[in-house]
C-alpha cells in the first residue's frame, strides 16, 4: 500500500525507466506464489476439509461420495474412549516427554559447549566446533541407523555400561517408562485416573526405554546447530561489560551466570522456541527406527497421524490428529511471542542495573 | 603437557598462576572428552561397516576390524537397489537445489527492489507461510499431490520442494543490503528488469546464492517425509526412504548391521564434503549472511 503513494515522488526522475515494473514483479513472484499456494495453502484448506469429512482415501475427496462429519474426527481422537483416543493420548505422552526432556538439556549443553569453545586462546578452536557441529549436518536417517547400532543389545552402549559392570537393557525392545524404576504397576488410584484414557500411572512414568534412545539422539545432533547460536551472540556481546564485572571482583562462574546469561536471554528464547518446535515434529527418526513400537512407547502425534492415514486409512482423523499437532506449536510459538515481548521489564531492571552501576562507580 | 611442566618448576612463585594452569587443564580435559563422545560414534560406524557381521555384534567398540571385508559395500552396490536410490536423490537434489536458487532469487529480487502494488500483502503471506510446520503438511500435502495426478512421479518429488520461504526471505534481505546506485546506470542504459536481475545484481549476492545452494542441498538430499507422502513405486525410492526401510527391517532379514552403517555412510558423503568444502561459511551462517 505505502509503496503505491511513495511512487510519484521517488520515480519523478525516471519515469518511463521503471516503467513494466509491476508486470515483471509479479512475473517473477509467479513462480513462488504457484508453487507455495498450491502445496502450502491449498494443502492446509483441503486437510481442513478432510478433517471434518469421512473420506476414506479413494477418488477425490471433493466427490459427491464424501459426507461432512462435522468435528467427529476430532472427538474420536479427543474424547472417543476408543482406540483412537488411547493412540493419541500415548502419542501425547510420548511426545510431551521428549519435549521435556530434550529441549532443557540441548539447551543447557549447547550453551556450555559455546562458551567452552569461545574462548580466545583456545587451541584447536575450529577443530572442537567441527567436532560438536558435524552430527547436525548428517540426515536423520543415517543418525538413525548408526543409533540403533549403538543401542542394539550387543551394542556399544552395553559394551561401555557392561566394562563398568552395569546390565545395560534391551534398549530398543523395552517399553517400560524409566520413572517407574522397574515397578511393573502402580497405586489403584494412579491406575484408575486417566486423561485420553491414558492412566495417570502412564502418564507419569516418562519415556520408555525405547524413547531414550531418540531423547539421546535430539541432544546429540541438534546441540550443535543450537551451540553455534549461542556462540554467534557470544561473539557480539562487548567485552566492556566483563572487564567492569572482573573490575569489580566478581569470580568466573558470576560472570557468567549475572552478566553472559542475562545478555544472551532473546538467543535463549530464540533456542527453546527452535527446540520446542522441532521436538513436537519428531517423524523421521520414529519412522526409520522402531515405527511405534514397543507397545506404542515411541508413537508421536506426526507419526500417528501418517499411520492412521496411510496405513488405517483413516484420512479424517488422521488430518485431525495433524491439525490438534499444528495448534500445539502455534500455541508454543505464540507463548515465545508473549515471552519475548515482556522484554520491557527486562530493559527497565537493565536500567535498575545500569542506575545501580554507575552509582557504584561513582562511590 | 608443557603447562604443567612450567607448573612443576616454579611451584611457589605465584599460587594464582599454578592454579590456573589446573583449571585450564581440567578445562582441555573436558573438551577432549566431549569430543570424544562426538566423533567416536562415527569412527565406530566407519569401522564396522568392514566388519563382518558376527563381529560387528561380538566386538562393537573396537576400532580395528578383525576380518577386513568390504562385503557389506559390494553387496549394496552389485545386488541392492541401492544404486537407484542414489541416482533418484541425487536427480532431486539437483533439480530442487537449481530450482530454488533461481526461484528464490528472482522472488526475493521482486520483493526487495520491483515496486507493484499487492508487494506487502504477498511478503506478509510469505511469512505467515513460513511458519507452518512442515510436519503437519505431510498428510495435505500427499492431498494436493494426488488431486493433481502427479503422485509417484519425479513431478510430485520435486514440484513442492521447488521454492522455500525461508530462502526467499533470505534472499530479500540480501538485496536489499546491496545499494541501488549499482542498478542505476544500467537502468539507465535500457536493461530491463530481468538483465538487471540476472546479470548486475544476483553475481553480486554470491555469498547469499551460497547460503541458498547449501540450504537446498542440504535440505533436499537429506529430506525423508516428503518423499514417503509422495511416491510408493521401488523406482522412485530415494536414499532416505530407501535406507529408513532397510534400517526397520522392511526389505532385509537379520540384524545386518555392517550393510547398514554403509548405506549410512554413503548418504552422508556428500554432505559431509559439503559441509567441509563450505565450512567456514557454515560456520560464520548465524553471524548474518550479509558479512563478505
Amino acid at each position: 500500500m505505502t509503496t503505491t503513494t511513495e511512487r510519484p515522488l521517488r520515480d519523478g526522475g525516471h519515469r518511463g525507466l521503471r516503467r513494466g515494473e509491476a508486470a515483471s514483479g509479479w512475473l517473477f513472484t509467479a513462480p513462488m506464489l504457484v508453487l507455495l499456494g498450491l502445496f502450502l495453502v491449498v494443502p492446509v484448506l483441503m486437510a481442513l476439509w478432510v478433517s471434518l469429512s469421512d473420506w476414506g482415501g479413494r477418488g477425490s475427496p471433493f466427490s459427491g461420495g464424501v459426507g461432512f462429519v462435522g468435528l467427529k474426527n476430532y472427538a474420536a481422537v479427543l474424547l472417543g474412549g476408543g482406540l483412537a483416543e488411547q493412540d493419541f493420548g500415548m502419542s501425547l505422552k510420548n511426545n510431551a516427554w521428549y519435549v521435556v526432556l530434550v529441549v532443557p538439556i540441548q539447551t543447557a549443553l549447547s550453551l556450555f559447549l559455546a562458551v567452552l569453545v569461545n574462548r580466545q586462546i583456545l587451541r584447536g578452536r575450529g577443530f572442537f566446533r567441527t567436532a560438536f557441529y558435524f552430527p547436525s549436518v548428517t540426515s536423520s536417517v543415517a543418525i538413525t541407523v548408526l543409533f540403533l547400532f549403538l543401542f542394539s543389545t550387543t551394542g556399544a552402549i552395553n559394551a561401555v555400561l557392561g566394562a563398568i559392570g552395569i546390565n545395560g537393557p534391551n534398549w530398543v525392545n523395552d517399553p517400560h517408562g524409566i520413572f517407574h524404576f522397574g515397578a511393573s504397576s502402580g497405586p489403584a488410584w494412579l491406575e484408575s485416573a486417566t486423561v485420553l484414557d491414558i492412566p495417570l500411572w502412564d502418564w507419569i512414568g516418562g519415556p520408555s526405554v525405547a524413547m531414550c534412545i531418540y531423547i539421546v539422539m535430539a541432544i546429540f545432533t541438534t546441540s550443535g546447530t543450537f551451540m553455534l547460536l549461542f556462540l554467534a551472540a557470544l561473539q557480539n556481546l562487548g567485552g566492556d561489560v566483563q572487564e567492569a564485572a572482573m573490575v569489580d571482583g566478581a569470580n568466573g562462574w558470576q560472570r557468567f551466570w549475572r552478566v553472559t546469561l542475562p545478555q544472551l536471554r532473546p538467543t535463549l528464547f530464540t533456542v527453546l522456541t527452535l527446540g520446542l518446535i522441532g521436538c513436537w515434529q519428531i517423524f523421521d527418526q520414529i519412522y526409520t527406527g522402531t515405527r511405534g513400537q514397543p507397545a506404542k512407547t515411541t508413537i508421536t502425534p506426526a507419526y500417528l497421524s501418517y499411520t492412521s492415514s496411510f496405513q488405517d486409512q483413516d484420512w479424517g482423523q488422521g488430518a485431525a490428529i495433524a491439525f490438534i499437532l499444528f495448534v500445539i506449536i502455534v500455541i508454543f510459538t505464540l507463548f515465545q511471542r508473549w515471552v519475548l515481548r515482556d522484554r520491557r521489564v527486562s530493559r527497565r531492571r537493565m536500567r535498575m542495573y545500569e542506575a545501580a552501576a554507575t552509582r557504584g562507580s561513582a562511590r | 603437557m608443557s603447562a604443567t611442566a612450567t607448573q612443576q618448576r616454579r611451584p611457589s612463585t605465584s599460587p594464582g598462576r599454578s592454579g590456573r594452569i589446573v583449571a585450564s587443564s581440567v578445562f582441555y580435559a573436558v573438551l577432549v572428552v566431549l569430543a570424544i563422545v562426538y566423533i567416536y560414534p562415527f569412527l565406530i560406524q566407519v569401522v564396522t561397516s568392514f566388519k563382518t557381521d558376527s563381529e560387528a555384534a561380538r566386538d562393537p567398540l573396537s576400532l580395528v576390524p578383525q576380518t577386513f571385508t568390504t562385503a557389506a559395500y559390494t553387496r549394496l552396490f552389485l545386488s541392492s537397489d541401492f544404486p537407484t536410490w542414489f541416482g533418484n536423490s541425487a536427480i532431486v537434489t539437483l533439480l530442487v537445489t537449481v530450482g530454488r536458487v533461481f526461484f528464490d532469487s528472482l522472488a526475493g529480487y521482486a520483493l526487495a527492489r520491483l515496486r507493484f502494488r499487492g508487494r506487502s500483502v504477498v511478503f506478509a503471506g510469505l511469512v505467515a507461510v513460513m511458519s507452518v510446520p512442515t510436519v503437519v503438511l505431510l498428510i495435505p500435502k500427499f492431498l494436493v499431490i494426488n488431486q493433481l495426478g502427479i503422485y509417484d512421479s519425479y513431478a510430485g518429488m520435486v514440484l513442492p520442494l521447488l521454492v522455500d520461504a525461508a530462502g526467499v526471505f533470505i534472499m530479500k534481505n540480501f538485496f536489499e543490503s546491496i545499494p541501488v546506485s549499482v542498478e542505476e546506470q544500467a537502468r539507465i542504459d535500457g536493461a530491463g528488469p530481468f538483465r538487471l536481475f540476472w546479470s548486475i545484481v544476483l553475481p553480486m549476492a554470491r555469498p547469499a546464492v551460497v547460503t541458498i545452494i547449501i540450504l537446498s542441498f542440504q535440505g533436499s538430499w537429506n529430506e525423508l517425509a516428503h518423499f514417503i507422502v509422495s511416491t510408493q513405486s521401488p523406482d522412485l525410492t530415494t536414499l532416505t526412504k530407501g535406507v529408513a526401510q532397510l534400517a526397520n527391517g522392511q526389505l532385509s532379514q537379520g540384524r545386518q548391521y555392517p550393510l547398514k552403517l554403509a548405506a549410512a555412510i554413503i548418504m552422508t558423503i556428500p554432505v559431509a564434503i559439503m559441509f567441509f568444502v563450505f565450512q567456514r561459511r557454515i560456520m560464520n551462517a548465524s553471524e548474518g549472511a550479509v558479512k563478505e
